[in-house]
């Protein structure tokens, strides 16, 4: 039900829905921003610090790096692709079907793109937040090594952005919470474990290397290490870049679709 | 708040404040056909709504005055919310034309949706915000300034009888709250058109009419109001003007009252006898009544003077375990045009 409009329309329109799932997380946010800002602490001693100890008696360096600078980066990955699932699937279902606040924002001069914008935006600024943090405490951890590592809140912010977009897309368009679930299962905590996160892509299988480059997170994940270390080929660099920006591109296309068809058709 | 909605609605700009005369008139209660060189909030011409294969609606006609009260009535699968939403400048009509404020709604549908006021069938609140909070967000979607905003929801929490619980969680509230609250949310942008899908559907007798008093008040401000509605005492105490709908086509149009001489008698007596199935008693009343309505627990005779007619039947020698006579109301009205069969 939309006319062509100008920048300025839709800059205004998506800002009102930005602000809208802003102060959302502002009126709620008291138990998820302690676990935050603690989280990179707690999992940067726990991981870097007591399993490092293990595998620096064992096998010495990883890939030139402490196991706990070399896990530091993916970590800063992984939370962002955590954050970006965790606001994508549960809580568009409750907002286009359960309590239908997106259906209430499209009676309003917003349209179904404004709230995926609003959305969208929202989730890229709130783990840009939190990447900064992630930022600060692994160099307090000395895990960074290069002024690359300046970039690191903006690849935390594309990881999110490139699995929320197609997410949002699938959870604007499911009727039911039942596959959220197996996603979880069977896609984000293999994904989570074996994206060369917390072991070399060296280490496995020859026969599984292909398969582990499949994975989006993979492509997180080594983007940040690159920045965090300053290292890293621009072709390879190129890659990840592309395989993330094709997640977003993809799901904001899907999105647009499911969004208009749940909204307004 | 009524005098606060009058004083910063004639800040609107476009044709409706320089051609309208001020609100309290009772000129507003306009009826369908009254000469006026101003121009329908609303007009509709061969509005369809396709899904598929499914016509939902089948071309309606539609011209609703600014200062009117709309009803909508229809069992469900009537066709009524799909037409809410195309009215309420969202879903994009299959065929046909739409006006609204003169504005067509596939092309201005930002413009018309930021004077509108939209209360769905369901409540679509944020249940772990606050209350007041509700409003102020919703008012963001307006761009309306935050003071604004502030100002605005504590006129409504008035309004809607929420001051005293305007810090409490949405899931806290009772149905009724939660409904005035929806209301009152649908007004923060001083709407010129309010929509409202259902409003009182689940709700108790108190909570029903605590909200059908502050509906007449907006009504006596000047807002114009569509309403569906299930009930048809609703439709009687709010409606100046209601279209009946069936299989998303109009069936009946005009004022509650002109409905009910032009679709039923003026009295209906009701007759029960004690025998398990009342269908025996079928052509029995024909001469006595204009029309006869054989149910299987009692009969209904349409006539003009109930106890005159409770008077031939007892001359025809039968003895009515009870009588009841009463006068026609809008619900003979609609179950005569839509039929008695369950729509599920």
């Amino acid at each position: 039900m939309e006319p062509r409009i100008s920048p300025a329309q839709g800059w205004s329109r998506g800002r009102r829905s930005w602000w809208y799932h802003a102060s959302f997380y502002t009126q709620t946010w008291r138990g998820s921003a302690a676990s935050t800002i603690l989280f990179p602490f707690l999992y940067l001693t726990s991981l870097g610090v007591g399993v490092g100890h293990l595998v620096q008696r064992h096998t010495g360096l990883v890939q030139g790096q402490t196991y706990l600078h070399y896990i530091a980066p993916s970590l800063l990955a992984t939370t962002a692709m955590t954050m970006g699932e965790s606001e994508s699937l549960w809580p568009v279902l409750a907002s286009v079907k359960w309590l239908k606040t997106y259906h209430a924002a499209v009676a309003t001069p917003l349209s179904p793109v404004d709230v995926l914008v609003g959305k969208l935006s929202w989730v890229t600024t709130k783990t840009f937040a939190t990447s900064v943090i992630y930022t600060v405490a692994i160099s307090l951890f000395g895990a960074t090594r290069s002024w690359w590592a300046l970039t690191l809140p903006f690849i935390g912010a594309l990881v999110a952005l490139a699995f929320s977009a197609p997410l949002v897309a699938y959870a604007a368009g499911a009727e039911s919470d039942a596959s959220f679930t197996t996603i979880y299962r069977f896609a984000f905590i293999p994904m989570f474990l074996f994206s060369a996160t917390f072991f070399p892509i060296a280490s496995y299988p020859r026969v599984l290397r292909p398969l582990v480059q499949l994975f989006p997170l993979y492509h997180g994940v080594a983007l940040a290490r690159a920045a965090a270390f300053g290292q890293g080929s621009l072709p390879a660099i190129s890659v990840h870049l592309a395989v993330l920006v094709a997640m977003v591109l993809v799901g904001l296309w899907w999105g647009r679709r499911t969004m208009t068809r749940r909204l307004v058709d | 708040m009524a005098l606060a909605y009058q004083a910063t609605r004639g800040c609107r700009a476009l044709w409706l404040d320089s051609a309208v005369p001020e609100k309290n008139n009772s000129s507003l209660a306009r009826t369908k056909g009254t000469p006026t060189s101003v121009p329908p909030i609303l007009e509709a011409h061969q509005l369809t709504k396709r899904f598929g294969d499914f016509d939902a609606v089948k071309g309606i006609d539609l011209s609703i005055d600014r200062g009117e009260s709309f009803g909508f009535l229809g069992p469900n699968g009537a066709g009524k919310t799909s037409t809410m939403r195309m009215i309420s400048a969202v879903s994009r009509p299959s065929s046909g034309t739409l006006r609204i404020f003169g504005l067509d709604p596939t092309t201005s549908g930002p413009e018309i949706r930021a004077r509108l006021g939209v209360v769905p069938q369901e409540d679509t609140l944020e249940l772990e915000l606050s209350v007041r909070k509700n409003l102020e967000m919703f008012a963001r979607y307006f761009d309306l300034p935050r003071r604004v905003a502030r100002e605005r929801a504590s006129e409504l929490l008035a309004f809607a009888q929420l001051s005293e619980r305007e810090h409490d969680k949405v899931d806290n509230l009772s149905g009724g709250m939660k409904r005035r609250l929806t209301i009152a949310r649908a007004l923060i942008n001083r709407p010129d058109l309010l929509i409202l899908d259902e409003p009182t559907t689940g709700l108790d007798p108190q909570a029903r009419h605590l909200l059908w008093e502050r509906l007449y008040r907006l009504k006596r401000d000047g807002v114009t109001l569509i309403i569906t509605t299930h009930y048809m005492d609703e439709a009687e105490q709010l409606c100046d003007r209601l279209v009946v709908m069936d299989h998303g086509t109009i069936v009946a149009e005009g004022a509650p009252r002109a409905l009910i001489e032009r679709h039923s008698t003026r009295e209906v007596l009701e007759l029960r006898f004690s025998v398990d199935d009342h269908a025996q008693f079928d052509n029995l009343f024909s001469d006595v009544a204009e029309r006869v309505e054989v149910l299987p627990d009692r009969i209904l005779l349409y006539v003009d003077h109930g106890d005159a007619a409770l008077q031939k039947v007892h001359d025809l020698g039968l003895t009515p375990t009870s009588a009841l006579v009463r006068r026609s109301s809008l619900e003979d009205v609609f179950l005569r045009l839509t039929g008695r069969t369950l729509v599920e």
